[in-house]
């Protein structure tokens, strides 16, 4: 096997026998990426000084290439959330969890592609033009996280950052066969994260798998005082939790879940994941998540009405895209706004700005923003309820694998119900994770959903690191 | 029949009852700005007090300065306001270039503080409590610099981030004089609290106006319009008077008032309508998801009520019943801090508190007007005024010296001693010297003397007058009025 095949916790064990370095295995990405990337389109740009004039230095504990999306603050490296408004916008200041990173000596290679500023579940709405699925260049590799599952999925990184509002972590990772995490809301540090919805981001590893999982989210979690929302407990050494070991723990299987419109392959592969992990000692119950039907609804409302603000400051007077038009009947400050807006926002976005606006406008806040939160109240509850008896709960991650580039396209609905299974874990703040758990019959990967409580990914870890000892998924690798 | 011919305006001009509620924002004067670290300083050059978070750079957080917050409880207590138990923030959506993340962060639905009271004292004397509807902290925005050479507008974000409180009484002020008392009283109390400059030129202090107009006795509101671009409590004053003009003349003449924003002119003395109800914004207000709301604990609230002095009202009750002093006095004395300090300092040095009055609200209080100076920042200090007025209770300085003298070591810095002896201001109480002015007197002014001796008593307040002038002050004014009066005496019996 190459280097850039390889997860980050054997490339640490070579480093630590001293049988690679930093630098070998740096050129072993990038090599990789020149190789495929023309194909799979996973970065929308490499790092300046990614390109191997600069060495890596040689004591860093993890000096693991990374690719970072696009929506995550570098200081000095363009981040543009992969939208023509922020063309040119170079942040004068790291995200918390890029500094975290560069502390642990990580090598950051590029900017993964992603659905403008996250809108989306197919990388599709990118001003850079869509990401492939490695394992079937005709499809999608989901979104909005494309890139950094595509970038995983084809050893383009050793691993990535995503970010996760509705499934962006989770549902792309599903897609590629690959693992992502969501942290509980809180969990990791949002300050440099590009917002979409504040109140249901948060930046999450993907991986090939989950010992490499939780070797990354060790890295990037903790309080952190520049962000108000983030929860100033302790983080756990997630390695201790990578035991294979389920024996006694009770697993809840929603059934609201499984109707209508998954695949039937899906299906299958959720009940054969759920019968090793049965072998291993757990025990599973049916139970009820009341309110699941709501979710989508919910959180197209809230979602939208938060990034209807977030993306107010896009206005052309200090950073990013201005645009003029000659049209003198115009005020010239009027005229700035609307051209600026018009030409840098993408279709979805701009989608989203009037689906959030309207739900937040005088007169219709009552009916739509106001219940949107009640709702989301209530589908926390149901969670709350479920885990007072259960230690997690099994879904699968999406209800198809990746469809077709182009397919959902022209239809906004089929492509929100892609993140049907992942959207009640935001809107609820609870950790999630989605690992591989076997193919399709034209061999695309599905995804095994695991939910826990809040701030228990440990639970996750274990669960699902009991999976990957006893299933073969994660060792597959895509065919390029 | 004949009296339905004339048509009379529904309500004649003088039945009007005026109508004004007030919003006050006041910048608080925090070390640092509301939601980041830098510096909250004034007149800086454009774009040196920034950050990431400030300027709401894409990716950046806001976090709460508590400081700011412990401000807000601060004016909140002061004004007897109930205190929300949580600390919740709201997004105001709108666009303008001052304002870089396209939103305001303030508070709407729950306030910091609310249904409270101020007591105020109306130009007649009389107090009267007005009611404050809520007070509710915010970030400010940054300021438009135009640049008319190049036809283009700049902007400064040093201002960004200035923690606000913003103040609203209810409309139960009735004139635009009252509401002038008012802002004097709430300008008083924040004054005590230390909590921001109160300065409304430098735009520490703002003041937007709701006025309108009703039939006298109406419990209904009459249409409101808001008031803005005052640029001092006067211009508040004289805006509302032109405002509550128009407003009774458009309805006179059977007009109606439109809701609308005016703005007040200060050159043209007059209000221009700015935008109607028709075009005001919607601001999309909803919970701002990057502050979580928290608790105030009881032990903040304990800390910060024990951080707040004595209040204008409570030392005016206090200076009227310790002191004896008339409620003229103790007003203009509490009406500022540094004044009250001094005269209670006086007060500890010298017990006639009535006398230290007298010499605190006049000749103090006019000469450093005259010199324009702040009571604040003087080296006068309590110790040099009683030095001064225990002279002239022991004969030592007649009261023109004593003012001299005052005058004299505000000039100068000098202490009060060096002052009356460098200047030779003492006052002359021996009584060869005195007689020797009193002898020339009589001999300049004979038919002034004349007149005494006809029984003309007051003349003699002349001939005194001459010789302090003579003296240049320092004769002993009684003095000098027993050697005329037995020398003259004297003469006549020879």
């Amino acid at each position: 096997m190459k280097l850039n095949e390889l997860t980050a916790h054997e490339l640490l064990d070579l480093l630590k026998a001293k049988k690679t370095t930093p630098r070998e295995i740096q050129d072993a990405v990038l090599t990789r990426i020149q190789q495929s990337d023309q194909q799979v389109k996973a970065y929308v740009r490499l790092r300046s000084n990614a390109s191997g004039e600069q060495e890596p230095s040689g004591d860093a504990s993890i000096p693991i290439p990374i690719g970072i999306k696009d929506n995550i603050c570098v200081i000095g490296e363009p981040t543009t959330c992969c939208s023509r408004i922020l063309e040119g916008f170079k942040p004068p200041y790291d995200a918390t969890v890029i500094q975290k990173l560069k502390e642990s000596g990580a090598q950051l290679i590029g900017s993964t592609n992603m659905d403008e500023f996250a809108f989306g579940s197919s990388t599709e709405n990118s001003c850079y033009g869509p990401t492939r699925n490695p394992w079937n260049k005709a499809c999608v590799p989901g979104g909005s996280s494309g890139g950094s599952a595509a970038a995983v999925a084809s050893s383009e990184a050793i691993w990535a950052l995503g970010s996760d509002t509705g499934g962006s972590i989770r549902q792309p990772a599903s897609f590629c066969g690959v693992v992502g995490l969501k942290p509980t809301y809180g969990r990791v540090s949002r300050y440099g994260l590009i917002a979409f919805a504040s109140s249901l981001d948060q930046i999450g590893p993907i991986t090939k798998d989950v010992e490499d999982s939780a070797l990354l989210l060790g890295i990037i979690a903790g309080y952190d005082e520049r962000d108000s929302t983030s929860a100033d407990l302790p983080v756990p050494d997630y390695t201790q939790a990578l035991v294979n070991d389920v024996k006694g723990l009770k697993i809840g299987i929603p059934k609201e879940y499984f109707v209508e419109g998954i695949d039937p392959q899906v299906r299958e592969a959720i009940n054969a994941a759920i019968d090793v992990l049965k072998k291993r000692g757990a025990t599973f119950h049916e139970i009820s998540l009341a309110h699941t039907e709501y979710a989508t609804a919910t959180y197209y409302i809230v979602a939208t009405a938060e990034a209807s603000s977030n993306l107010a400051r896009y206005d052309g007077v200090q950073y990013g895209l201005r645009r003029h038009s000659k049209d003198v009947r115009k005020t010239p400050l009027i005229d700035m706004y609307e051209e600026t807006r018009d030409v840098g926002l993408g279709n979805e976005a701009k989608r989203r700005i009037m689906l959030g606006t309207y739900s937040l406008s005088s007169g219709y806040y009552d009916d739509y923003y106001l219940k949107g939160l009640k709702v989301r109240t209530l589908i926390k509850q149901d969670f709350d309820k479920a885990f007072q008896k259960l230690d997690a709960i099994i879904t699968p991650t999406a209800p198809t694998t990746a469809f077709k580039i182009g397919e959902k396209t022209d239809d906004p609905l089929s492509m929100y119900l892609s993140d049907i299974y992942t959207i009640s874990a935001n809107l609820s703040g609870i950790p999630a994770i989605s690992i591989p758990c076997g193919f399709s019959k034209d061999r695309m990967p599905i995804g095994l959903q695991i939910l826990a409580k809040p701030f228990d990914e440990a639970m996750l870890f274990r669960i699902a690191y009991t999976y990957e000892q006893n299933t073969p998924w994660h060792k597959e690798r895509a065919p390029l | 029949m004949n009296q339905n011919i004339e048509q009379k305006p529904a309500c004649p001009a003088g039945r009007y009852e005026t109508v004004i509620g007030l919003e006050v924002h006041l910048q608080l004067s925090t070390q640092t700005k509301i939601f980041c670290g830098c510096a909250n300083v004034f007149g800086r050059e454009p774009n040196t007090q920034t950050c990431p978070v400030c300027l709401g750079l894409p990716g950046t957080l806001p976090v709460l300065n508590k400081m700011a917050l412990e401000y807000a409880l601060k004016i909140a207590m002061a004004l007897d306001c109930q205190i929300n138990p949580v600390i919740k923030f709201d997004r105001k959506n709108y666009y303008y270039p001052d304002l870089p993340k396209g939103y305001q962060i303030s508070q709407f639905d729950k306030p910091v503080a609310y249904d409270g009271y101020l007591w105020m004292t109306t130009a007649d004397g009389q107090t009267k409590k007005i009611n404050i509807k809520r007070a509710h902290l915010e970030e400010d925005a940054g300021k438009l610099v135009h640049d008319d050479r190049n036809n283009s507008s700049l902007v400064d974000y040093n201002r960004t981030g200035t923690p606000l409180m913003e103040i609203v009484s209810e409309p139960e002020l009735h004139s635009p004089q009252e509401a002038y008392d008012y802002l004097q009283a709430l300008k008083l109390t924040l004054e005590y609290l230390h909590v921001s400059d109160c300065d409304m030129e430098k735009g520490s202090l703002r003041c937007d106006a709701n006025v309108s107009i009703r039939e006298a006795g109406a419990k209904p509101f009459g249409i409101k319009t808001e008031l803005k671009n005052m640029n001092s409590f006067k211009a508040v004053r004289t805006a509302l008077e032109f405002e509550e003009k128009r407003q009774r003349e458009v309805v006179a003449s059977g007009g109606r008032i439109i809701q609308e924003t005016r703005l007040w002119s200060e050159e043209k003395e007059t209000t221009i309508a700015m935008r109607s109800k028709e075009e005001a914004h919607d601001y999309r207000y909803f919970p701002e998801p990057d502050l979580v709301p928290f608790k105030i604990s009881e032990a903040l609230i304990e800390e910060v009520r024990r951080s707040i002095p004595e209040l204008p009202r409570q030392k005016f009750e206090r200076f009227v019943g310790e002191y004896k002093l008339s409620e003229y006095d103790a007003r203009i004395i509490i009406a500022d801090q540094h004044i009250a300090h001094f005269f209670e300092a006086c007060t500890k040095l010298y017990g006639d508190t009535k006398k230290i009055c007298n010499w605190l609200n006049g000749p103090l209080l006019q000469e450093l007007n005259a010199r324009k100076m702040d009571f604040k920042n003087i080296k006068f200090k309590p110790e040099d005024l009683v030095t001064i007025i225990r002279k002239v209770d022991q004969n030592e300085l007649s009261n023109l010296s004593a003012k001299e003298t005052l005058k004299q070591v505000l000039d100068t810095g000098k202490d009060v001693v060096s002052v009356i002896r460098d200047a030779g201001l003492a006052q002359v109480s021996d009584s060869s010297a005195l007689e020797g002015i009193v002898d020339e007197l009589i001999r300049e002014h004979q038919n002034v003397v004349a007149q005494i001796r006809e029984g003309k008593a007051s003349a003699i307040g002349f001939l005194v007058g001459q010789a302090m002038r003579k003296s240049q002050g320092k004769a002993n004014p009684k003095m000098i009025g027993e050697i005329i009066q037995r020398k003259l005496s004297n003469k006549n019996d020879a």
